[in-house]
């Protein structure tokens, strides 16, 4: 049988997401062998700092029986020294029963694929995929909600965020009306938009946060990065007139869900935190389960 | 003198070659870029011929190549349907067109073009070739998805 790789949501049919995520239900109300994957090795590698994604790996990992080995910080790896990811690949493959990559370059985990004997699963390349994220997402819109017949907001730098441009294109699956909101300059990419076009998704740009909250299911606010915007004067502006605050949320439906991926900085006002609205740290927390179906996915 | 569409004009701009292949209608422009493609520069050994702006009673104006002593693979000739789907690839052998065929666009190419984005793996000192699906909205990058909508010869490796 074929090596099975998880690179790019976009690999995926829309009754494979829908298998990995009654998979992660079932995870999720603790119906699952915690045997799963004992004796088996995770090989960590991370050439990019993070923490998230990569303790809810570890953790899903345990869980599930099995262990993981990685590389102590990026300066330590051979990366520094000048081997090539193919090479690292190769060798690691030796050492593990699959391995999880997060990589500063676009297309490295598909590269990665191509050098490993054993299943890699991409935690994040460059501005490129980070699947795993996707998945999550998902599962939290379907914990609330049927991914059907519904209207998913994205907000925020929509130009250059890799989460909601998975997003988008993962939702072109379903039956969703898209809506976006961003700053000039960046906005959805046009080959991006006109994807999702092809697919069949319709998409309505808004101006103001005011004239969409009314009309959305979900929420999806990415972070605002201050250097994307000429001054900080019009980054402020910008931020301040996208936030996300209780009194915004009164004019929302009311079984509207606020996601972000984390970190936030500024879009969302922490009063909303106690709002029925935030579902933001279940969607952090369902990283776990989403993960460990996807383990056992390809490692079983 | 001849019988063909090109007639007297072409007669005069190019020799007849003993061996080789005639790359027949090119979008009339284009005969550089089509070089270009198939990896012929001042150092390589073949001898070239080129004639630009040829009239042409179906295409107007067109442009012809001729390399002596070469006979283009199918993936050589395939990636000249990307600038110009209506080429004609004619095989010469003892100044006679043995064969004809037209050109017909592949559905990958591998080293041929340069992904555009700086941050692909495609462009570090990675064990690969680049690789691109060609899709009607340009050719994708396989690695990072980067599409090249427009002046895919400018980014010839
Ligand atoms: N021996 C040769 N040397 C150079 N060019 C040739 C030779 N034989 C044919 N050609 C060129 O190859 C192309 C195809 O030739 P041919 O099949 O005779 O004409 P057509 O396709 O116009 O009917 C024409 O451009 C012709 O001028
Ligand atoms: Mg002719
Ligand atoms: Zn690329």
């Amino acid at each position: 049988m074929a090596t099975r790789h998880i690179i790019s949501i976009k690999d995926f049919d829309r009754s494979e997401i829908d298998r990995l995520m009654d998979h992660a239900r079932q995870i999720d109300s603790k119906k699952y062998d915690r045997n799963a994957l004992s004796g088996k090795i995770l090989a960590v590698l991370f050439f990019e700092p993070s923490t998230r994604t990569r303790m809810s790996f570890e953790s899903a990992i345990a869980r599930l029986g099995g262990t993981s080995v990685s590389v102590g910080s990026v300066d330590a790896c051979s990366m520094a020294k000048g081997e090539t990811l193919a090479d690292t690949i190769r060798v690691v493959s030796g050492y593990a029963d699959a391995i999880v990559i997060r990589h500063p370059k676009e297309g490295a985990a598909r590269l990665a694929a191509e050098f490993a004997t054993v299943p890699v699963i991409n935690a994040g390349d460059g501005a490129g995929q980070h699947p795993s994220q996707t998945l999550l997402d998902l599962y939290t819109i379907r914990q609330s909600m049927p991914i059907d017949a519904i209207d998913v907001a994205l907000v925020g730098d929509l130009r250059y965020g890799r989460t909601a441009h998975s997003l988008a294109s993962a939702l072109s699956l379903y039956n969703v009306r898209l809506h976006t909101l961003s700053p000039t300059g960046l906005e959805l990419p046009d080959t991006l938009a006109t994807e999702l076009a092809d697919k069949g998704m319709k998409i309505v740009n808004h101006d103001t946060i005011e004239e969409m909250i009314g009309l959305v299911d979900v929420l999806y606010v990415t972070r605002l990065q201050r250097e994307r915007f000429p001054d900080s004067a019009s980054y402020f502006n910008v931020a301040s007139s996208y936030r996300i605050t209780p009194e915004l949320l009164t004019e929302a439906k009311e079984h509207l869900i606020v996601l972000h991926p984390l970190p936030r900085v500024d879009e969302i006002d922490p009063r909303v935190d106690e709002s029925p609205h935030a579902r933001y740290f279940e969607q952090s927390k369902n990283g776990v389960p989403v993960r460990m179906a996807m383990l056992m996915d390809v490692m079983q | 003198m001849t019988h063909t569409e090109a007639g007297e004009n072409e007669g005069l701009l190019v020799r007849r070659i003993r061996n080789g292949t005639v790359i027949d209608h090119i979008e009339g422009g284009e005969a550089l870029n089509v070089v270009k493609i198939l990896g012929i520069t001042g150092t390589t050994q073949e001898a070239l011929s080129i004639a630009t702006n040829v009239p042409s009673r179906n295409m107007g104006r067109k442009d012809i190549v001729k390399l002596t002593n070469r006979e283009l693979s199918k993936e050589e000739v395939d990636r000249i349907a990307l600038i110009s789907p209506h080429a004609s690839i004619n095989i010469i052998r003892n100044f006679k067109v043995c064969e004809k065929k037209g050109v017909e666009i592949p559905t990958v190419i591998e080293g041929l073009v340069r992904c555009p984005n700086p941050g692909c793996i495609s462009n570090t000192n990675e064990p690969i070739r680049s690789k691109f699906r060609v899709l009607p909205t340009g050719l994708h990058c396989h690695y990072c998805d980067w599409v090249i909508a427009k002046d895919l010869t400018s980014y010839i490796l």
